[in-house]
């Protein structure tokens, strides 16, 4: 009695802890899955939120919007056609460079960089992935565009301009600025970033299968190809949808650079927008039916992005079944 | 003793006076024209009597938004209201300090006030039916300057602005075609091929000092300050003036403030030997009957003073102050209605 009476007290703080950190668990698990919720519900929200106020133009238009080229404050007519082509056309231009680029950057820092540079290579890689897009659109507009009208508008006037079929694609007046200067400017911006995501991910490739394929005679090339990207395409492929997604989104560099005006052209040196861009800058004199228009853009933005994410992670989850894991 | 006493009293009156007012800044909201120079007086009004401006320019139709929510004890707006809504709302109108749009161009060689120009060609130019610098219509202005065989390239603002809107009105006014094919607002469609936008003014300003051939439109203070060349421009009277503070303000002193509701008067192409035709005036927006009458008096205060204080601040910063007569008359017809 004497011995039972101390262990059934030791039995009740055990069950006393027992019971706090049923509770804690409990209360954690509540708070934690409150927290998820609310972003569940800030994502209805926003979507919500953009489909309301964008009734009025979807009313007047109807899905005849999304391809109507006309935007016209003064006579309310508008149409998407413009801004969403801007908004690819740039996006699709900036992945046509920043791709191939970073991954030689990447590869390099993982493969073939002398082991003292490495660290120095990668901070600066990492750091230019955190400029502010501001000063990217500053850079573009003060710099870059005055060299790119001097020398590289007329050196591809005078080679790929004279192509036919893609020819016309580089004609016209050379201002320095319009969609592919637009295209440039975001490559630079989501260059580095790329290029963080696929050093990160090349970097988790298990050393003993690089090793062993190096041991069997492969070059780098055949590595890489054969052995790291296999093993990283998930990585790789969301490192690019993530610099896409930022393409798609950026409003203050493009809003710099793309010459901001509502017109189709067949040249990509003529000033064009996009959906971000003409965001940016018609929301403060916007009114009733107008301001509606924008919010219509708004949640197309909204759709593209969700869309080539979803693209991405079907692309994924195919490749991965073809190979069977 | 009476010394110490009386420092003491002015030590007390200082803080009694100076407790309120900091408790009660003025807000407002809107046209971003106007800012430098609200912000000038505000700074001036602050030193002199304590009382702060808190003004938000986030552009006119910001403006009359926030007037409408009350959410400000006055709005500022470059497009006047019409005087119907202004009575809907029950608002009054008036304007508090005036400027003008000057058209700017990149040309090698030739200087500011150079270059001659009549409100249709600058219209056709920004229709884009003139589309070269050597085009014979403009040869036969500026028969004294040798114009290349070169493109122009239009710069227009990409954001919506009170800028616009009056560099639209006026083309209106003096080109049927533009009236009808493009019209004025705050934003429009650009008909001009070789058309590139530009964001707020010193968007504009760096795009036409970058853009060989380019033309476009500034607030006059912006091509001043970025010294980029400006036109000469034709007015009413057929005379050929040069943008500043005097041209604008000859503009101005000939406007009937009066003949329209709420003095939303027009004051572009003004008659007048010396008047720049592409002058404005910049409003305030206040609730005849406010909710909060003491702001309400603290705004007409701010004004009051800066009306009388703020001239050398206004001509500083390239502005035209309202002449005395017309701050008289606003006193006596437009104030006396706020209760």
């Amino acid at each position: 009695m004497a011995v039972q009476a101390p262990a059934s007290a030791q039995q009740e703080k055990l069950y006393a802890i027992a019971r706090r950190q049923r509770v804690e668990d409990f209360v954690f698990h509540k708070l934690t899955l409150m927290f998820a919720l609310a972003v569940l519900a800030a994502l209805i929200g926003i979507i919500a939120a953009l489909a309301w106020s964008s009734a009025p133009t979807f009313k007047k238009f109807g899905l005849e919007f999304l391809w109507r080229v006309e935007w016209d404050i003064i006579n309310e007519e508008f149409g998407a056609a413009i801004a969403i082509v801007g908004t690819l056309l740039s996006a699709c231009i900036a992945l046509l460079i920043a791709v191939p680029l970073a991954f030689g950057v990447a590869l390099f820092l993982t493969e073939s960089c002398p082991v003292g540079l490495r660290r120095p290579l990668g901070t600066a890689v990492e750091l230019l992935a955190a400029v502010p897009s501001i000063i990217y659109g500053m850079f573009g507009l003060f710099i870059f565009a005055p060299l790119f009208a001097e020398y590289g508008q007329p050196a591809l006037q005078s080679t790929l301009g004279q192509m036919p079929l893609i020819g016309p694609l580089f004609g016209g007046a050379m201002n320095g600025i319009g969609i592919l200067a637009a295209g440039i400017i975001l490559s630079f911006m989501i260059l580095p970033f790329i290029a963080a995501v696929m050093r990160d991910v090349f970097e988790i490739v298990p050393p003993i299968l690089r090793e062993s394929a190096y041991g069997l005679g492969c070059t780098t090339w055949e590595v890489v190809r054969s052995i790291v990207l296999p093993y990283t395409q998930k990585g790789v492929v969301g490192g690019v949808m993530l610099g896409l997604g930022r393409a798609l989104g950026e409003t203050m560099a493009v809003t710099f650079v793309i010459g901001n005006s509502n017109r189709l052209a067949a040249s990509l040196f003529a000033p064009g927008t996009s959906i971000a861009s003409t965001l940016a800058n018609e929301f403060g004199e916007a009114d009733d039916f107008h301001m509606s228009t924008l919010f219509a853009l708004g949640l197309l933005l909204f759709v593209i992005t969700f869309v080539v994410l979803s693209l991405a992670k079907i692309l994924i989850i195919r490749s991965e079944r073809a190979k069977g894991i | 003793m009476i010394k110490k006493l009386f420092s003491a009293m002015i030590a007390g009156a200082a803080i009694a006076v100076a407790t309120p007012a900091l408790a009660a800044d003025i807000t407002g909201a809107g046209a971003t024209f106007p800012y430098p120079i609200y912000a000038k007086w505000a700074e001036a009004y602050k030193a002199a009597t304590g009382v702060g401006l808190n003004y938000q320019s986030i552009g006119s139709s910001g403006g009359i938004k926030q007037i409408r929510s009350k959410t400000v004890t006055f709005g500022a707006t470059d497009a006047p209201v019409k005087g119907e809504d202004l009575d809907r709302d029950g608002m009054v109108q008036f304007p508090a300090i005036i400027g003008g749009t000057v058209p700017v161009f990149n040309l090698e060689g030739i200087e500011d006030g150079a270059f001659r120009i009549t409100g249709a060609l600058l219209a056709e130019i920004f229709m884009g039916t003139i589309s070269k610098w050597n085009d014979p219509k403009l040869v036969a202005m500026n028969s004294g300057l040798k114009l290349p065989d070169m493109a122009i390239t239009v710069v227009h603002r990409a954001d919506g602005s009170g800028t616009t809107f009056n560099f639209t009105d006026y083309l209106s006014e003096v080109s049927p075609a533009w009236a009808s094919k493009v019209g004025k607002g705050a934003a429009v469609k650009w008909p001009a091929a070789s058309s590139v936008g530009g964001k707020g003014n010193e968007g504009v300003a760096a795009n036409v000092r970058r853009v060989k051939g380019g033309i476009g439109y500034v607030e006059y203070a912006y091509a001043k300050r970025n010294k980029i060349p400006v036109m000469a421009m034709q007015n009413k009277d057929g005379q050929f003036v040069k943008a500043d503070d005097l041209t604008f303000a000859a503009s101005a002193a000939g406007a009937d403030w009066f003949s329209v509701p709420g003095m939303g008067v027009s004051i572009v192409n003004q008659p007048g030997a010396n008047s720049w035709p592409i002058s404005t005036a910049s409003f305030i927006l206040m609730y005849k009957a406010p909710g909060d009458k003491k702001a309400s008096g603290e705004v007409l205060k701010f004004f009051d003073w800066s009306f009388k204080n703020g001239k050398q601040m206004a001509a500083d910063l390239d502005y035209v102050p309202l002449p005395d007569t017309l701050v008289e008359q606003i006193r006596a017809r437009v104030w006396s209605q706020i209760k």
